[in-house]
Formats: C-alpha cells, sequence, structure tokens
C-alpha cells in the first residue's frame, strides 16, 4: 500500500516536472509573444472558439435531454434502439467527414462548425440521459406513484434529479471533446483558435501553434472544472454517495 | 373497511394472478395476506391502491369502489410502504415524510406539527434527522422513515409490501414491536403483505392465505393454526403450527386456566423469573433450553407462583388442541 503510493507520487512528480519544463521552454523561447502582440486577434478567435462550443452545447442539450426523457417513457420504449443508433451514428463518423458534410450543405462559416459540434455534442448527452434514468432503482418509481405522485411529478421530482449525476457527466465529456474539436472549424471557415493552430502546421511556427494549442488546452481544463462546480450547485447532497451507517 | 367482492386479475389472456376473491376486513385490523411467491398476495394488494388494474370484481374502501375515483387522488388518501422504503435518494429526510402533504399543499405549520409528531411516533429525533438525507440512515431507520412517510397525510388505510423483509431478525423483531405499539395509537386498517408465517401470526389480527391466486383461508391467527382448511394451509403453517399458537397465548392465560405451582424455597434448583406478559412459546423455549427446571412468574412486582414444562403442555393438550 505505502509503495503503491509512493509510486503514484513519483510519477505525478515527473509529469509535473515535463510539463513545467515544457512551459519553462516555451515561455523563454518566447513562444506565447504572440498572444500579447496581436492580443485583439487572440481574443477574437478565443471568443469565436467559445461561442461555438456554447451554442452547439446548448443546442445539444435542448435537444438531447428532451429526447432521452421522451425515448425513456413506457410509450416510446420501442423508439430508443432507432435514436440511440441514430445519435450512435453521428458519433461514429470521423468528426472531420461531418464538418465536410456539413459544409457541402451550409457552406462555409460559423454555421457548418456549429452544426458539426452539435452533432458531435448528441451522443454523450442522450446516452447519459436515457442511462441515467434507466438506472434508477424501479422501487422508487414504484414508491412515488403509489403514494400518489403524477407521471409528470415523478419525471420532474423524482427520475431528473436521480439521474442529474449522469445527465450533467455527458455533458462534461461533450464539452470537452468539442473545446479540442472545435479546433477543426478553421477547415470550413469557422473561425476559432484553430486558425492559429492550422498556420502553425502549415508555416512550423511554433509560435503560432502554441499560441493556439495551450490555450485550447486550458480552455478544456477550465471548462471540465466549470462544468463540476456546476454539478455541485445542482445535484441533491442525498445523491453523492458516502458512508452508510449501521443500526 | 375495506372489502374485496369476487375479485380476479388476469395477465394477457390465460394467467389467473388473483381468482375470484372475496373479504372483507373491519376498522382498525391488520390483515396479514400470507402464501408463497407468486401465488397473488402483492398483486391483490396492489389492486387495492390501483397500482394494478382489476380486471374483474371489485374492491370498496370505506363503502366507496376505488375504481370510480381518480387513480391519484385515491393513492394519496392510502398509505404505502414497500419492501426497500422506496425512499427518494435526492429528498432530506423531512421531504420524503412529507411527500403526500407536499403534493397535496399543506399549509407550513400544519407540515412542521405533523413532522414533528410522526418522526416521535417511529421513535427518530425530529431535528437530527430534518436535513439528512436516506443514504445516511442504516436499514432500520430509512425503514421507520418509509412507514412516517406512508402515515404523513393521515390516511385511515395503509398498505405494506412486505415491510420488514429486507431487515436484519434482531432488528425486525424491534420494528414490529414498535410497530404494534404505533398501531394501539394510530388504529389504522392495515394491509400487510409477508411470507413468513411467524410475522403474520404475530402481526395480523386476520390472516388471508394465498395460493396460485385463490384465497385458501381467512381467518384469526388462532384459527387458521388449530383448524387449517386444507392440506395447504397444514403444510404452509407448518408441523409445528401447535407451537407456533402457543405465541398466541401469554403466561397471564396459562394462569386463568391452571394454578401455577407454590415457590419452593429450594436455593439449589434452577430458577428464572420471567413476566406473566411473556408468551408461552417464548416461555416454553427457556424450558427447554435448560436455562431453568422452572420458571418463577412476577406479576406487578411480585412472585406469584411458577411453572414447569408439564404445565404448558398440560395447558397446550386442554386448550389450544
Amino acid at each position: 500500500m505505502k509503495n503503491k503510493r509512493l509510486l503514484s507520487f513519483v510519477i505525478k512528480l515527473i509529469l509535473f516536472t515535463l510539463v513545467a519544463s515544457f512551459f519553462a521552454w516555451s515561455f523563454k523561447s518566447g513562444y506565447y509573444q504572440l498572444i500579447i502582440d496581436d492580443s485583439e486577434g487572440f481574443i477574437f478567435l478565443l471568443k469565436q472558439h467559445i461561442n461555438m462550443v456554447l451554442l452547439s452545447i446548448l443546442l445539444a442539450i435542448v435537444l438531447a435531454i428532451p429526447m432521452g426523457i421522451l425515448v425513456t417513457r413506457p410509450k416510446f420504449q420501442k423508439l430508443q434502439w432507432l435514436f440511440m443508433n441514430i445519435a450512435n451514428l453521428g458519433q461514429t463518423i470521423p468528426s472531420l467527414a461531418i464538418l465536410a458534410l456539413a459544409m457541402t450543405w451550409m457552406g462555409i462559416g460559423f454555421k457548418p462548425a456549429v452544426f458539426a459540434l452539435f452533432l458531435y455534442s448528441l451522443l454523450p448527452i442522450l446516452r447519459n440521459t436515457v442511462a441515467g434514468i434507466k438506472s434508477i432503482d424501479p422501487n422508487l418509481l414504484d414508491a412515488a406513484k403509489g403514494i400518489g405522485y403524477t407521471p409528470a411529478q415523478i419525471l420532474l421530482k423524482i427520475e431528473l434529479p436521480n439521474a442529474a449525476y449522469p445527465i450533467m457527466a455527458g455533458i462534461r465529456t461533450a464539452v470537452v471533446i468539442n473545446i479540442g474539436t472545435a479546433a477543426l472549424a478553421y477547415l470550413v471557415g469557422g473561425g476559432g483558435l484553430g486558425d492559429w493552430i492550422f498556420t502553425g502546421i502549415m508555416m512550423r511556427d511554433n509560435s503560432y501553434l502554441l499560441s493556439g494549442a495551450i490555450p485550447v488546452t486550458l480552455l478544456a481544463l477550465l471548462a471540465d472544472q466549470l462544468v463540476r462546480f456546476i454539478e455541485k450547485l445542482v445535484i441533491s447532497k442525498g445523491l453523492r454517495q458516502s458512508i452508510t451507517i449501521s443500526d | 373497511m375495506i372489502k374485496f367482492d369476487q375479485v380476479t386479475k388476469v395477465y394477457g389472456d390465460k394467467v389467473k394472478a388473483v381468482d375470484n376473491v372475496s373479504f372483507d376486513v373491519p376498522e382498525g385490523n391488520i390483515v396479514v395476506f400470507l402464501g408463497p411467491s407468486g401465488c397473488g398476495k402483492t398483486t391483490t394488494l396492489r389492486m387495492v391502491n390501483r397500482l394494478e388494474t382489476i380486471t374483474d370484481g371489485k374492491i370498496f374502501v370505506n363503502g366507496t369502489d376505488v375504481n370510480s375515483l381518480n387513480e391519484i387522488e385515491l393513492r394519496r388518501k392510502i398509505g404505502y410502504v414497500i419492501q426497500h422504503n422506496g425512499l427518494f435518494p435526492n429528498m432530506t429526510i423531512e421531504d420524503n415524510v412529507m411527500a403526500v402533504p407536499n403534493l397535496i399543499g399543506w399549509d407550513r405549520k400544519k407540515k412542521a406539527d405533523r413532522y414533528k409528531y410522526l418522526m416521535d411516533l417511529v421513535g427518530l429525533n425530529p431535528d437530527e434527522y430534518r436535513k439528512r438525507y436516506p443514504h445516511e440512515l442504516s436499514g432500520g431507520q430509512q425503514q421507520r422513515v418509509g412507514i412516517a412517510r406512508a402515515m404523513a397525510a393521515d390516511p385511515p388505510v395503509m398498505l405494506m409490501d412486505e415491510p420488514f423483509g429486507a431487515l436484519d431478525p434482531v432488528i425486525r423483531t424491534r420494528i414490529q414491536n414498535e410497530f404494534l405499539q404505533i398501531q394501539q395509537e394510530v388504529k389504522k386498517t392495515i394491509l400487510f403483505v409477508s411470507h413468513d408465517i411467524d410475522e403474520a401470526i404475530k402481526m395480523g389480527d386476520a390472516i388471508a392465505i394465498f395460493q396460485n391466486g385463490k384465497l385458501m383461508q381467512y381467518d384469526s391467527p388462532s384459527e387458521l393454526l388449530a383448524h387449517p382448511k386444507n392440506e395447504f394451509v397444514r403444510e404452509f403453517v407448518g408441523k409445528d403450527r401447535a407451537l407456533k399458537s402457543l405465541s398466541l397465548h401469554t403466561v397471564e392465560d396459562l394462569i386463568s386456566e391452571r394454578m401455577l405451582r407454590k415457590l419452593d424455597g429450594n436455593e439449589n434448583s434452577n430458577k428464572k423469573t420471567i413476566s406473566v406478559e411473556t408468551n408461552l412459546r417464548d416461555a416454553l423455549s427457556i424450558l427447554l433450553n435448560q436455562e431453568a427446571d422452572q420458571l418463577v412468574v412476577q406479576a406487578n412486582n411480585k412472585l406469584v407462583g411458577a411453572m414447569k414444562i408439564d404445565d404448558v403442555e398440560a395447558y397446550l393438550h386442554q386448550h389450544i388442541k
């Protein structure tokens, strides 16, 4: 046990040192100078990037959660495989291909990029909503029904609150994936920090490359923490599994 | 209070889960539905608050056909307790207990008073548990909260589906006793599903024993044990039914039939003191386990006499057989 802890500490230390020395090297080489020199451009791209992600995620939430609720109603249970398969398909097609397909239909710019990201976010949210609602102990639903909750009250007061953890996890997954995938939006003229990353790749210019890539990484980490914070606010304390006390 | 009139439940086309069942449950009684799994006892229970539809026949609660009522309203007026308590993990204990009053919109003051009353009734500190969540409670505590929740809106009728089935034996016995005390105070009409004959004898004013959807016998526990109507009932209550029926009688009953022995002054003999309220099955157990050669009976803090195995045996022959 003690050895294990020591080992994990050593590994953490090595990784931390690697990351720190990478940053030290890249700072020393002045690779982030671009962010300061062209701060207006940077902020413009950053905003574009965030806008694409936010809009696509909001659209995905607005569609995927009600869809998940719908297919878990007894009446629509038979449709579940259909919706899940469509969403699965969306996820299986490579993101680049979705962008290309969206472009043939919607042209170039912000719109096809948002549309592709939206399609890509549907599955994690839908899948987790369905799994979350289905994993609720049937005894709970029986008890709720038996003491006189209406179907709508069961949904709002029992099913959604008790499925909140997996649903939020689905949203978190989608946000993090999206921030990374949004870098590809450059390819359809959607803008975002991908502009600098691809410029960097094509010109073999570390300045552009890192000034685009590192902020994207940090953005993903930050968004992950932000959604975790929101989770704490919206998920009932009673659902955080902890010690059980015996009589 | 509750009347089953030729009630039948058919699943699909053929499977008769409940077959033409009729009986009456008097107000304030606990009736235990007993039988092996798949005998229709739970289905019969769940038809009362219409969690299962009634295929044929009628169920009346307080003179009203349950099918004539709005099912949501009906359920809010009937307490419901299930085996795995079914507490809502996302809600605090207070919100769980007050679930039905919240649904029907009681005012704050009325809810606060009721919450306090119920928690005291089931033996949990109202303030200590108010803001806690179900997962922080033990199984026994959760089941107490489940009972409090079922009684929240003071329903005259309660349905309990193996409410103590998931508890370990020691806690189960304790909660059974507590629940019988609560029932003394609240006098609800209760339908109680169980598969445990001992629990049925202990809890029931009457027992309805089912097999393959048919009601085999509906009688008081002592009648059921003394005169099983058919082979199935005889087998289900077990070969030790005479022994089981002893648990329905107390030492006090024995005293009313037979004189106790005089207390002998012999200090060497192995004695144990019991109260007159002890049931005869427990008294016999103590004697058989060689914990004592004779039992000294205590009433109102006075020793009134002694009894031996012979006395229990004689009582059994004379009174129960």
